[in-house]
């Protein structure tokens, strides 16, 4: 069998960014909450904020430390593997992927030690700002990578010449028109997931009775935030799936799996789509949706996939899969997030034991959501790499055999899977190891003003055997 | 822009980035390098205590270096990688697992074995894939219309898997004389002990380079003996500071050591360099041919010129904090 390297490119690329992509999401919705709980306790002096403040901190230390091991892979993916695509594209994507670089430098050199070390330190204001910095940083360093992701699904500002993309304006390169939407659809993303994640954590102690006080608050505020930004998300999905409708037509009709432009489109709900004859198999569907929401109106003509020769489709199966995939978990926390409100109001808010078990096992769904959702905008964008311009075949490395491309595909898949087994076993260790009891400071072992790595700001051990070092 | 030529600024940050992470990174490496050899499990917790603090800090100059390259060089980038395709592989997977087991190792005492052979395993393969990046540079690539048009493992030739090897034993003398700066007691005996054993590797590899290089690249003999010029102060200012390493181990002075290995990379770094100025993707691409727009290297140069003194200040003040000896079971975690 002929190993095709384009094939493996994407599969190596899809699966080094999908598991990169779990850090920074969880992260970034992370950073702002732990500015919050600081400016809690700054304003409150309630010690509850700020053993929260510092439990969080710890397991922000190992979830940021993992995605910047990633992170370095992902920074030379472009050049091993799509050479021609970093050759052609580099006047754009170097300097806006370098200064994200920079971003996080900056963040790393300036502020994050000071807010995993400098606790107790430094004066509270000082320690505050370091955090509400490292939460702005995060948002920065992410403005550059869906600002490089949207050019390459909506290039402007950009000519090409001879096989390379000349700048001519960057306001219009970096602020392309499907950036906004990507952007808040990505940022609310990151707060869903810092939110259901915190909110299940405290769940999980409250079931256990740990730390009440400081797990209900947590808990409480996580639905609050829930509870708008769930539906909210559902908006703003909405717009951005307009704007997709208008710049890449044939993605938002592989997401309908709608083949032939048609007005009175139904909603699919299930459908098993066959490409090969262009056609749904079998289809269960609400009539006329598809056209009320995607043109306001049941007469409204919706694009269809075959508008675009074959060659020009992307994969619908995945695309219509996936994109079910996070609008059903959409609605899932949506759902959740009700069920607090009215839970609240009856007062079994922290009692219910059903609904805080729902909780625990809502923490995986906002990263399958967001994986799903990067899964349709990238998948749906095939065969191009930057829309409408340059393909993925013209894009891929010249010299790269098949070979070369599995050795590495199973290379990284080797090592992700035992870093990443590692990194997840002891953040749960970390996790489960809870805050630390009340009134009691964490251990400073003649460490004073030494700044350190992120990941050592987690005293918990790696295994059990080790009772002398905590 | 006629005043300034920004590839001639690129070129000067790239190559002051990439001789930072050379320097920096290049003694933990090194540790990790020596890790087996060391007499028992005491002073492997001091060499790991001793760089522990600063080891992140080291490797986020590759990461700018790989950054930068695809804004400035574009070329560099998109011919390097691929040729090197699967050095630069083993190399990251090599750095991945010492970063991991470094900060794993501290907080595991019952998987402690499986974490030290990560972290020595790492440090050597991406040590050995760095020299031979080296060694491939000195080569040239097979490059057509601005593509890499070779092989898988062209990159891996006798004269590279030297290069590889020289680089290893540079980076355990970065090691040997950072040990013998940070330590004491039998650790800084054994550090002692080796240094001069490694000095005499790095020579020799350093020697069988400069004659084997002419060979392998007739570019490179023509500059260095069409007439004899001033570039030869590099090559002697890096002989002298050999010379000073090996006498400042005699006279058991602690710092001195690492200084002078540090003066000898960075001659031989600036004698390698001017073999191949303007040349960056040998054999025939100079800076300028490499260069993305003017505009994109203005546009990024401005950023970087307001972040490298910060991430520099930072680097200064953490080594400064952590300046004296680490002491046997003196915990860093």
């Amino acid at each position: 069998m002929e190993l095709d390297p384009l094939l493996l490119s994407r599969l190596q690329f899809a699966f080094v960014v999908s598991f990169h992509a779990i850090f920074p999401v969880f992260t970034i919705g992370l950073a702002s909450y732990i500015a919050l709980l600081n400016g809690l306790f700054y304003k409150t002096e309630n010690p509850a904020w700020d053993r929260l403040a510092l439990f969080w901190t710890r397991v922000f230390a190992v979830v940021f430390g993992m995605g910047v091991v990633s992170g370095i892979v992902m920074s030379f993916q472009f050049g091993t593997n799509w050479s021609n695509f970093s050759q052609a594209s580099a006047n754009f994507l170097g300097p806006v992927l370098s200064y994200e670089v920079l971003t996080a430098f900056f963040l790393e050199a300036a502020f994050l030690g000071v807010l995993l070390f400098g606790r107790g330190k430094v004066p509270q204001g000082v320690h505050l700002f370091a955090a509400i910095m490292v939460a702005t940083g995060t948002f920065i360093s992410s403005f550059w990578i869906l600002s490089a992701n949207s050019w390459m699904q909506t290039p402007a500002g950009t000519e090409l010449i001879n096989g390379t993309f000349m700048i001519t304006s960057w306001f219009e390169a970096i602020f392309n028109p499907s950036f906004w939407y990507r952007f808040t659809h990505m940022g609310m993303a990151s707060f869903l997931t810092g939110g259901f994640v915190v909110a299940g954590v405290s769940a999980w102690f409250l079931l256990r009775g740990r730390d009440v006080e400081a797990n209900r608050k947590a808990l409480s505020m996580c639905l609050w935030l829930l509870l708008v930004l769930a539906p909210a998300q559902a908006v703003v999905g909405d717009f951005h799936g307009l704007n997709t409708l208008e710049h890449q037509p044939t993605k938002v009709a592989a997401m309908e799996g709608n083949w032939e432009t048609r007005s009175h489109a139904p909603l699919l709900l299930f459908a098993i789509t066959d490409q090969e004859a262009q056609t749904n198999r079998f289809e269960i569907g609400i009539p006329s949706l598809a056209s009320i929401i995607l043109k306001h109106s049941p007469s409204g003509v919706v694009p269809g996939i075959s508008e675009v020769p074959r060659d020009e489709q992307p994969p619908v199966w995945i695309v219509f899969w996936a994109f079910r995939v996070m609008v059903a978990l959409g609605f899932l926390m949506i759902g959740v997030a009700i069920a607090g409100a009215v839970l609240r109001k009856r007062g079994t808010l922290y009692s219910n034991p059903l609904f805080l078990k729902t909780l625990v096992g809502m923490i995986v769904t906002p990263f399958v959501a967001v994986l799903a959702g990067w899964i349709v905008t990238e998948v749906g964008r095939a065969p191009w790499l930057v829309y409408g311009m340059m393909n993925q075949a013209e894009s891929v490395t010249p010299s790269l055999t098949g070979g070369m491309a599995l050795f590495t595909l199973i290379g990284y898949v080797a090592v992700y899977a035992v870093v990443f087994w590692a990194g997840i076993y002891y953040l749960t260790k970390v996790v489960r190891n809870g805050m630390l009891p009340e009134g009691e400071q964490e251990e400073v072992t003649g460490e004073t003003e030494r700044p350190s790595r992120p990941l050592s700001a987690a005293h918990t051990p790696f295994d059990d055997a080790d009772p002398a070092r905590s | 822009m006629e005043m300034f030529d920004l590839s001639v600024i690129w070129a000067i940050i790239i190559g002051f980035g990439v001789i930072m992470y050379v320097l920096m990174d290049g003694f933990d490496l090194g540790l990790g390098i020596l890790y087996p050899f060391a007499p028992d499990e005491e002073s492997r917790d001091v060499m790991m205590n001793s760089v522990a603090p600063v080891w992140d800090g080291n490797e986020t100059w590759l990461v700018l270096g790989g950054a930068g390259l695809l804004g400035a060089f574009p070329l560099v980038y998109s011919v390097f990688l691929p040729a090197l395709y699967i050095g630069v592989f083993l190399m990251l997977a090599g750095l991945i697992f010492r970063g991991v087991a470094f900060e794993f190792r501290f907080k595991s005492r019952k998987n402690r074995r499986w974490w030290n052979r990560a972290f020595c395993w790492g440090s050597a393969v991406a040590a050995f894939a760095q020299g031979a990046v080296v060694g491939a540079y000195i080569q040239g690539f097979a490059v057509e219309d601005f593509a890499y048009v070779g092989g898988a493992l062209d990159w891996l030739t006798p004269f590279t898997v030297m290069t590889g090897l020289g680089l290893m034993c540079g980076y355990a003398l970065l090691g040997s004389t950072w040990l013998i700066m940070k330590s004491e007691g039998h650790v800084q005996e054994w550090a002692y002990r080796i240094t001069p054993i490694l000095l005499a590797a790095v020579l020799a590899v350093f020697m069988a380079v400069s004659l084997w290089t002419p060979f392998v690249n007739p570019d490179v003999w023509e500059r260095w003996f069409s007439n004899i010029q001033l570039i030869w102060i590099f090559p002697a200012l890096a002989l002298a500071f050999a010379f000073l390493v090996y006498r400042s181990v005699q006279k058991r002075s602690e710092g001195l050591p690492f200084v002078a290995t540090l003066g000898m990379f960075i001659f031989t770094y600036l004698g390698l360099i001017v073999s191949k100025w303007p040349v960056i993707v040998p054999p025939n691409y100079t800076i300028w041919d490499a260069a993305s727009a003017p505009e994109s290297q203005l546009f990024l140069l401005i950023g970087t010129l307001f972040v490298i003194p910060i991430v520099l200040t930072y680097t200064a003040w953490t080594y400064w904090v952590f300046r004296g000896k680490v002491k046997v079971g003196e915990g860093y975690h």
